[in-house]
């Protein structure tokens, strides 16, 4: 009896030298560690989702030079080229005044419509010391319309002409192969033709990215208009949520992307509030945003 | 029987009160830096955590590889991200076991030439390393520094032949780390 206890005993006491390895400094050095914080990096690749934004900011001091082109409808015809005869460009410049400040400055072709945001980071998504489920940005516009009257009276001073958008942007990275975005959007128009709904336009979007390779992603984007218009079935002046679809593909410094899009327009304004294109019957234009960072 | 369970407790006690044979660091710098045909890229990470202990002439380190900061943002990002993965494998490691010749002991200053033979854990993919390193005492201060070369290929880390942001198929990696006493 007493020599088996001694036995186990003796086990007992070799063991606890020999569990000294390597793996005993890990702990060792583990347990002598304060946890970081892991703030999650790249939920998406690019500041923008497909036609909006992301709630990627630019960092300090870095400044992107964004091409976007937003081709006619698919559904135009050989004659047209499949609308690529129509090309609509967005030229942007976006530059980070800190890592949680991009402002940005952009003109479009279409509408000839100049644009100017500031997009604010709140909240970063992390693990480790500090959990936060979510990043948040909220994003800021102004725009002006600086087509000629095609009526007079049509713009009847410079306010007329001013457009504003108001997103908040809430997005979660699901590992590394999945990241969702909600977006709430309040477009406010001052001046509005006529059948084109409200002048304040409250839309809720979603979106997100799949990853198919470490440089390829899958994306997809909608908005869905809260107090849209009724129209009837075929009335030509009907206006559509927009929806988006594309790929990002990323080569170093810089992010292509290629989608297909019932919208035209490449500000918050117009692809929420005005795409009167019909995803469904082949309204779509094939598009690109190309991004260089600087 | 009681003197021997006497023995037997006081070995054990002995276990735990070895001499300061132990040191740790929390802030070790690891510089990396690769040479590619574009572009030469270099990054530094200077919370890089080790313990050595000397009673056993071993080492361990470990890097937050999301700690690693470069020159621009974007290529901190697409090392993060496209190259070594930091989500799902943080940190790298390095164990490993250190000779030279006859054992180092930490309360005679000076500086040795050890050579190190271990395991390096990158991007989830463990390989084995020998490097030769040094390591120099002063009074209660050990500094340790080594530099090895690695194979981004041997760690899974695929580098696609288009991107902007290459890097070179080996990278240097330097280590060197302040360690203080571990009062355990």
């Amino acid at each position: 009896m007493k020599i088996r206890t001694l036995f186990f005993f003796s086990v007992a006491v070799l063991l606890s030298v020999g569990a000294f390895a390597q793996d005993d400094l890990m702990n060792l050095l583990e347990a002598n560690t304060e946890e970081s914080i892991h703030f999650t990096e790249a939920t998406f690749k690019g500041s923008r989702l497909i036609n909006g934004h992301t709630v990627e900011t630019r960092k300090q001091g870095e400044l992107e030079f964004l091409i976007s082109h937003r081709f006619g409808r698919l559904n135009s015809g050989a004659y047209e080229f499949f609308g690529l005869d129509a090309a609509n460009v967005r030229l942007g410049l976006e530059y980070g005044v800190a890592d949680f400040l991009t402002l940005g400055v952009g003109r479009n072709s279409f509408e000839k419509t100049y644009d100017g945001f500031a997009k604010i980071k709140w909240l970063r998504q992390s693990k480790g010391k500090r959990v936060m489920p979510v990043s948040v940005v909220t994003f800021s516009s102004a725009a002006i319309n600086t087509l000629t009257e095609s009526s007079p009276g049509e713009f009847p001073d410079l306010t007329a002409r001013m457009f504003y958008t108001q997103q908040l942007l809430i997005a979660r990275k699901f590992g590394s192969a999945l990241s969702l975005q909600i977006m709430p959007t309040l477009v406010h128009r001052n001046r509005i033709q006529e059948r084109e709904g409200e002048n304040d336009i409250y839309a809720l979007g979603v979106g997100g990215r799949i990853k198919l390779t470490q440089r390829v992603s899958l994306n997809g984007e909608y908005y869905y208009r809260l107090n849209a218009e009724e129209y009837a079935e075929d009335d030509l002046n009907q206006l559509f949520n927009s929806l988006a679809i594309g790929f990002d593909i990323e080569t170093g410094g810089h992010v292509f992307q290629l989608h297909l899009t019932n919208s035209r327009a490449m500000i918050e304004k117009g692809f929420i509030a005005e795409t009167n294109g019909n995803f469904f019957a082949g309204d779509i234009h094939f598009g690109f945003n190309v991004s260089r960072v600087f | 029987m009681k003197n021997i369970i006497i023995i037997y407790l006081a070995f054990l006690v002995s276990n735990s009160l070895v001499a300061q044979d132990k040191f740790i660091t929390q802030t070790g710098h690891t510089k990396f830096f690769s040479s590619a045909p574009l572009e030469d890229i270099e990054a530094h990470n200077n919370k890089v955590q080790s313990v050595i202990d000397f009673a056993k002439q071993e080492v361990v380190v470990s890097m937050d590889m999301q700690a690693f900061e470069f020159d621009k943002s974007l290529m901190r990002e697409h090392f993060n991200e496209n190259y070594v993965e930091s989500e799902k494998y943080p940190k790298a490691i390095f164990k490993g076991t250190f000779s030279n010749g006859s054992p180092i002991d930490p309360t005679k200053d000076g500086a040795y030439t050890v050579t190190v033979e271990g395991t390096m854990t990158i991007h989830g993919v463990t390989q084995p390393v020998t490097t030769e390193g040094t390591i120099v005492i002063n009074g209660a201060k050990v500094n340790a520094q080594t530099k090895f070369m690695i194979k981004v290929a041997d760690h899974d880390i695929d580098i696609p032949k288009i991107v902007f942001h290459n890097i070179a198929e080996e990278v240097e990696v330097t280590v060197d780390l302040k360690y203080d006493p571990l009062n355990s």
